[in-house]
C-alpha cells in the first residue's frame, strides 16, 4: 500500500522567544510539525503491517531538503518535495493546491495523512482543502486506523463521543495527536536518512497554479498579560486574597 | 456586507453563531440546518430565515458531501461569507467547504471586528504564542468561530424555515457506530472556577483532595495534557490548552502546571489566576494574580481544612 504523509516545517515552538510582544523567529531551529510526526508514525506502522511504502511529502522553502531528514529516520521511504521561498509557510489553500498537484504525480496513493492541525498555525484546513481538490473521502480527529481490503476503517473523536466510519481507500485521514507516540529514531537511523531517495522539484516545475495567500495578517504579537503577580506566603494569605476577591465565602 | 450564511450541526452552536453573525452588518442573514427540524425551529425562533435541507442520504461523517450541500445552499441566498462553529464538526468542514466555495478561510477564531469592509479576526498563532489579528482578502470567506466567543441569540420571533434542495454527491464515508462520551460529561468551558492539575502531581491517588477543593470553590477539576493523554487520570474532557478547550473562567487554581503555552493559550482569559508550584521560577507564575511557592498537595490539603 501505497502512503503519503503530508507534513509541515515549523520553526521549534519551544524555542521562540518573546520581546516586546514580538515573536522572535531568527535563528530558531526548524522542525516537523509535531502533530504531522503522528501521522508519520501512523503510515509507518500501517505500512509495517501491510507492506508498501511511506512518502513523506513537504512543501517549503530550500530548509525542508534538510528538515525531511527527520521524517526519513523516523521511518518513511523516500521524500518528495516541493521547493520555493513562496512557500515558507504559506497560506493554506497555497498549500493545499501545491501538495494536491504533487499526489496527482505520484503513483496513486491508498491513503494520504496529515496531522489535524500544524504546530505552529494550527488551522486544520490543508487536509480538507486537499482531500476537496482530489475529491477523496476524509476523516479528522483520527484516533485509530485499520486498513480493511479497499476500506479503513476509521474511528473520529468528536466532542460527544466517537464515530467509527467506514471509508473507501483512497482517503485523506488527519490524525490527532492521541493516536500513538512518535518514535525517536536511532544514530543509525539518522545517518541512513540523508541516503533514502528525494524527489525535489522546483515550484514552477510542478504544473498548478498555486493561486495566491487569500488570509492577510495584520498583527501578531504575543498578548499582554496584566497580572497582579502578588506572592502569597501562606494559604491562609492565599485565602484572605480570594475572599477580597470573592471568590470565598460567597 | 453581503450574504452570511450560518451552519452548525450543533444547535447550541448555530444559536452562537447567529449572534456572529448579526454583529457583521450584513444585509441578510440566514441559517442553514441539515436535517434537523428542532434546530430549524430553534433558529427561525431567534428570528433568522432558515433553509432547511431535508435528505436522508446527507449524513455529517461526510464532511464532503456536507460541504456540498452547504455550498449549495450559500450559493442559493447569495451568501459570500459562511459561519462555522470551530468545533471538531465545524474545523474539519472548514477547509473543505472554503475549497469547494473558492473562499479564504479563517479558523479557531476567537473575536470578530468590522473595520471597513473587512472582517477582523484574531486567533491564536505559534502554537499559543502569539495571537494574530487576520482577515480574509477573497471574495469568499468561510470563518470558523470558537465556542463560547458569541452569546446565544436570544428569541426575537418573525424568523421563518423554508426547505431546499440539494443534490447529495456522496463521497464514501459510511458510519458503522457512535458510542457516546459516557460517564464524563463535565463541561469545563463554561464552570466558573476550575482547579487545574498539571504534572505536579504526584499520584492519581491524590486527585480526591484536588476535586474536594474544586467543590469547595464550586467549580470543577480541569488538567493538562499529559494528566489526560499520557497519566489517563482524568478524561480528556477536562484538558486546558491549545487542542482541549480554551476557558475563561472568573477564577482559575493551577496547581502543579509549569506554563508551557500549550497549555497557557487555554486558560490566559481566565479572570483570576492562582499558581501553587514548588518552583519559584515556574513561568506559570509570570502569567498569576497570585502565587504560592510550596507543595501543591500541602496546599490542597490545608485549603481544604481551612475552606471547611
Amino acid at each position: 500500500m501505497n502512503i503519503v504523509v503530508a507534513m509541515k516545517q515549523i520553526p521549534d515552538l519551544q524555542q521562540i522567544r518573546i520581546r516586546n510582544r514580538q515573536p522572535i523567529l531568527d535563528d530558531v531551529p526548524l522542525t516537523l510539525g509535531n502533530i504531522d510526526k503522528n501521522g508519520l508514525e501512523a503510515g509507518v506502522n500501517l505500512r509495517d503491517e501491510l507492506g508498501g511504502k511511506v512518502t513523506v511529502l513537504l512543501a517549503g522553502n530550500e530548509n525542508i531538503e534538510d528538515t525531511v531528514k527527520e521524517a526519513l529516520a523516523a521511518g518513511a521511504d523516500e521524500a518528495f518535495l516541493v521547493i520555493d521561498d513562496s512557500l515558507d509557510r504559506a497560506e493554506s489553500s497555497v498549500i493545499a493546491n501545491v501538495l494536491a498537484a504533487s499526489i496527482k504525480q505520484m503513483e496513486e496513493p491508498s491513503l494520504i495523512l496529515f496531522g489535524e492541525g500544524s504546530g505552529d498555525n494550527y488551522s486544520g484546513q490543508v487536509g480538507s482543502r486537499v482531500a476537496e481538490i482530489l475529491n477523496l473521502p476524509q476523516v479528522s480527529f483520527a484516533s485509530s486506523i485499520e486498513i480493511k481490503g479497499n476500506q479503513a476503517v476509521v474511528t473520529r473523536s468528536l466532542e460527544d463521543g466517537e464515530e467509527i466510519v467506514q471509508v473507501d481507500l483512497p482517503a485523506v485521514i488527519a490524525v490527532l495527536a492521541d493516536i500513538n507516540e512518535p518514535r525517536i529514531p536511532s544514530v543509525t537511523q539518522i545517518l541512513k536518512a540523508g541516503k533514502k531517495p528525494k524527489e525535489v522539484l522546483e515550484l514552477d516545475e510542478l504544473e498548478v497554479e498555486a493561486g495566491k495567500a487569500m488570509v492577510i495578517t495584520t498583527s501578531n504579537l504575543a498578548p499582554e498579560t496584566e497580572r497582579k503577580r502578588v506572592v502569597v506566603k501562606s494559604v491562609d494569605e492565599l485565602i484572605q486574597a480570594l475572599t477580597t476577591e470573592g471568590y470565598v465565602g460567597r | 456586507m453581503a450574504g452570511v450564511l450560518i451552519f452548525s450541526e450543533n444547535q447550541g452552536l448555530a444559536l452562537e453563531l447567529l449572534t456572529a453573525a448579526n454583529s457583521l452588518n450584513s444585509t441578510a442573514v440566514s441559517a442553514c440546518v441539515i436535517n434537523n427540524d428542532e434546530q430549524a425551529q430553534a433558529l427561525a425562533s431567534a428570528g433568522v430565515k432558515v433553509y432547511i435541507v431535508k435528505n436522508n442520504d446527507l449524513v455529517m461523517a461526510d464532511v464532503g458531501a456536507i460541504a456540498g450541500a452547504v455550498k449549495q445552499v450559500a450559493d442559493k441566498v447569495g451568501a459570500d461569507t459562511v459561519l462555522l462553529a470551530s468545533n471538531r464538526r465545524g474545523k474539519e468542514l472548514a477547509g473543505r467547504l472554503a475549497q469547494a466555495m473558492n473562499a479564504g478561510c479563517l479558523t479557531d477564531v476567537t473575536a470578530l471586528s468590522i473595520e471597513g469592509d473587512k472582517i477582523l479576526c484574531q486567533r491564536n498563532a505559534l502554537g499559543g504564542a502569539t495571537v494574530a489579528t487576520q482577515h480574509i482578502d477573497a471574495d469568499k470567506k468561510v470563518i470558523a468561530i470558537r465556542p463560547r466567543t458569541f452569546e446565544s441569540a436570544a428569541s426575537a420571533g418573525a424568523g421563518s424555515v423554508e426547505e431546499a434542495a440539494v443534490e447529495v454527491k456522496k463521497a464514501g464515508v459510511a458510519v458503522l457506530e457512535f458510542k457516546s462520551r459516557a460517564g464524563d460529561t463535565v463541561d469545563i468551558e463554561a464552570a466558573e472556577v476550575l482547579v487545574a492539575v498539571g504534572q505536579g502531581l504526584n499520584s492519581q491517588d491524590d486527585l480526591p483532595a484536588v476535586e474536594e477543593l474544586a467543590k469547595k470553590l464550586g467549580g470543577e477539576v480541569a488538567c493538562s495534557k499529559p494528566v489526560a493523554t499520557d497519566k489517563k487520570w482524568l478524561s480528556e474532557e477536562r484538558i486546558i490548552g491549545l487542542s482541549g478547550k480554551k476557558c475563561k473562567p472568573q477564577l482559575a487554581v493551577l496547581l502543579g502546571i509549569s506554563g508551557q503555552v500549550q497549555f497557557t493559550v487555554g486558560i490566559r482569559d481566565a479572570k483570576t489566576i492562582v499558581a501553587v508550584n514548588s518552583d519559584e521560577n515556574a513561568s506559570i507564575n509570570q502569567m498569576a494574580d497570585y502565587i504560592i511557592t510550596a507543595d501543591l498537595h500541602d496546599v490542597v490539603a490545608e485549603m481544604n481544612k481551612k475552606l471547611g
